[in-house]
């Protein structure tokens, strides 16, 4: 190799190391951080009596919303509030006792199956147990 | 008085060279013929972004980028703060007659084949602006952290997750995390104040350079005989000018009228309040995703969604490259009707979502 050359690529080499040893901590900068946050697999969703048959409720399950519903036959249900198509949260219609997401009109029946519109997959579905007062709602295993 | 005055011009003058350029803005031509009415809106566009900046600039005293404070700062604006409700509102506004006023720069321009040989690259940083104003109002529309917003950053940030491969980086990238948080407040706020004002000024002066060096296009099949041609300074200036007060006045009389509401604060853990839909300019999108099948043969329907609007905006931005006649100066009616239906299909699906919002 020429020293003419091995110069030109040494300054060349260095110039892009000098680029990227800038870029490399601004891009690492604007990156979010992964922040670790406690797995909750088990919450007190609502009190025993709390909600009347054909009604529902939202509750917070960790960092996302879950809703608990009572069903016109009096059955507690409970599933991830967040819609499977593009995680609007749901709603529990009382008189079509259906579960809406109003963002996109896809509706869930109350086991948690795509009945019409656009979500791929059903709800995730809780397991729902009474303890004393409390209705208890765990993640399936 | 005069006398002071002049010594002041010939002061500054002798400085910046204004005589040169107003010499230039004299020697400088604008064709005019029936259609010349669409070039006004180029200078209509220009004129609403100064106003955004101007209003963005004085809301920045008042407004808090933080989940706590955000809605409350903008209620306070509102309420407490003499014309706070006039400074947001014309910032509201204006963004969206913007946006309009783009489209409307965008078709036409496309109608008239401004685009071909040697406009290229106007076309190209044109479609640019296009997208970093979509995203200036995608950006602004969280900050005032209200329901509405919430969930429509929400269904946005998710779609973008669904992409494959980079999806979910993507999306976390612009959350700042998972979820729509605090974080994506201060990343949005970022964006919206400095990233994208960043660009603006670039593509935006590339695209006036070029509009300068390269003066306006007159339309396939104008013979000269229909074309004329005007100074652009003081005639065509005087017109643009004349636009922008009728377009001031249109803003005005919105914001006394029509203020910019501010919504319910938003709550991570409410439901979606029902009959929810983002910006006007988004909801051709929306009504797609809405109507598309969960499934088309083994493919998701909303990712099948994007990958057709990424795919048509591409070859939107390349028509100019694509349409060969157009660059040999020839008609190209099958460029007009590939235009007439991307129009239409924004038109119909927008006004679907206003029509039947149980569709």
């Amino acid at each position: 190799m020429k020293r003419r050359n091995f110069i030109n690529y040494f300054l060349g080499g260095s110039l892009v190391g000098t680029i990227i040893a800038f870029l490399y901590p601004i891009i690492s900068f604007i990156l979010p951080t992964k922040q670790t946050e406690a797995v909750i697999k088990k919450i007190t969703a609502a009190k025993l009596g709390e909600l009347a048959p054909n009604m529902s409720k939202i509750f917070k399950f960790g960092t996302s919303p879950g809703i608990l519903i009572n069903t016109p036959d009096g059955e507690l249900r409970a599933f991830s509030a967040i819609c499977t198509h593009l995680t609007c949260t749901i709603i529990y219609e009382s008189d079509t006792g259906t579960i809406l997401c109003p963002c996109h009109n896809g509706r869930f029946d109350l086991s948690g199956n795509v009945v019409s519109g656009p979500p791929p997959a059903p709800l995730e579905s809780y397991n729902v147990e009474i303890s004393g007062d409390d209705i208890i709602v765990s993640k399936k295993a | 008085m005069k006398k002071a005055l002049q010594n002041i011009y010939s002061y500054i003058d002798s400085r910046f060279k204004l005589s040169s350029l107003i010499l230039f803005a004299k020697k400088k031509k604008v064709p005019e013929h029936r259609y010349s009415f669409w070039y006004y809106f180029g200078g209509i566009c220009l004129f609403l972004f100064v106003i955004q900046v101007l209003t963005g600039i004085l809301l920045l005293l008042y407004y808090t980028p933080s989940v706590d404070s955000a809605h409350e700062s903008i209620q306070y604006i509102m309420s407490q703060v003499k014309f706070g409700w006039l400074m947001r509102s014309v910032h509201s506004w204006s963004a969206n007659i913007l946006i309009a006023a783009i489209f409307i720069h965008m078709f036409s321009s496309f109608f008239l084949k401004a685009y071909r040989s040697p406009r290229e690259l106007t076309w190209i940083t044109g479609f640019f602006l296009l997208l970093i104003f979509l995203l200036f109002g995608f950006s602004g529309y969280l900050l005032p952290w209200n329901e509405l917003s919430f969930f429509a950053t929400r269904v946005a940030t998710d779609l973008a997750g669904t992409l494959p491969l980079i999806g979910s980086q993507i999306k976390s990238f612009i959350l700042g995390g998972t979820e729509v948080s605090g974080a994506t407040i201060s990343r949005f706020f970022w964006l919206h104040i400095a990233i994208l004002p960043l660009l603006t000024i670039i593509v935006l002066g590339i695209h006036v350079l070029l509009v300068q060096i390269l003066g306006m296009s007159t339309p396939i099949g104008l013979g000269k005989k229909k074309v004329s041609e005007v100074p652009f300074f003081p005639n065509f200036i005087l017109k643009d000018s004349l636009g922008w007060m009728l377009i001031l006045a249109l803003i005005g009389v919105l914001c006394v009228f029509f203020p910019w509401e501010v919504g319910q604060k938003a709550d991570p853990f409410a439901p979606t309040p029902l009959g929810i839909k983002p910006e006007w300019y988004f909801t051709f999108m929306f009504t797609t995703l809405k109507i598309i099948p969960a499934h088309i043969f083994t493919l998701e329907g909303e990712i099948l969604a994007i990958f057709g609007f990424m795919i048509g905006g591409f070859f939107w931005m390349l028509v100019p490259l694509l349409d060969r006649n157009a660059a040999k100066e020839r008609k190209s009616p099958v460029f007009s009707t590939i235009g007439w239906i991307v129009f239409l299909y924004i038109v119909v699906m927008t006004a679907l979502t206003y029509l039947l919002p149980g569709l």
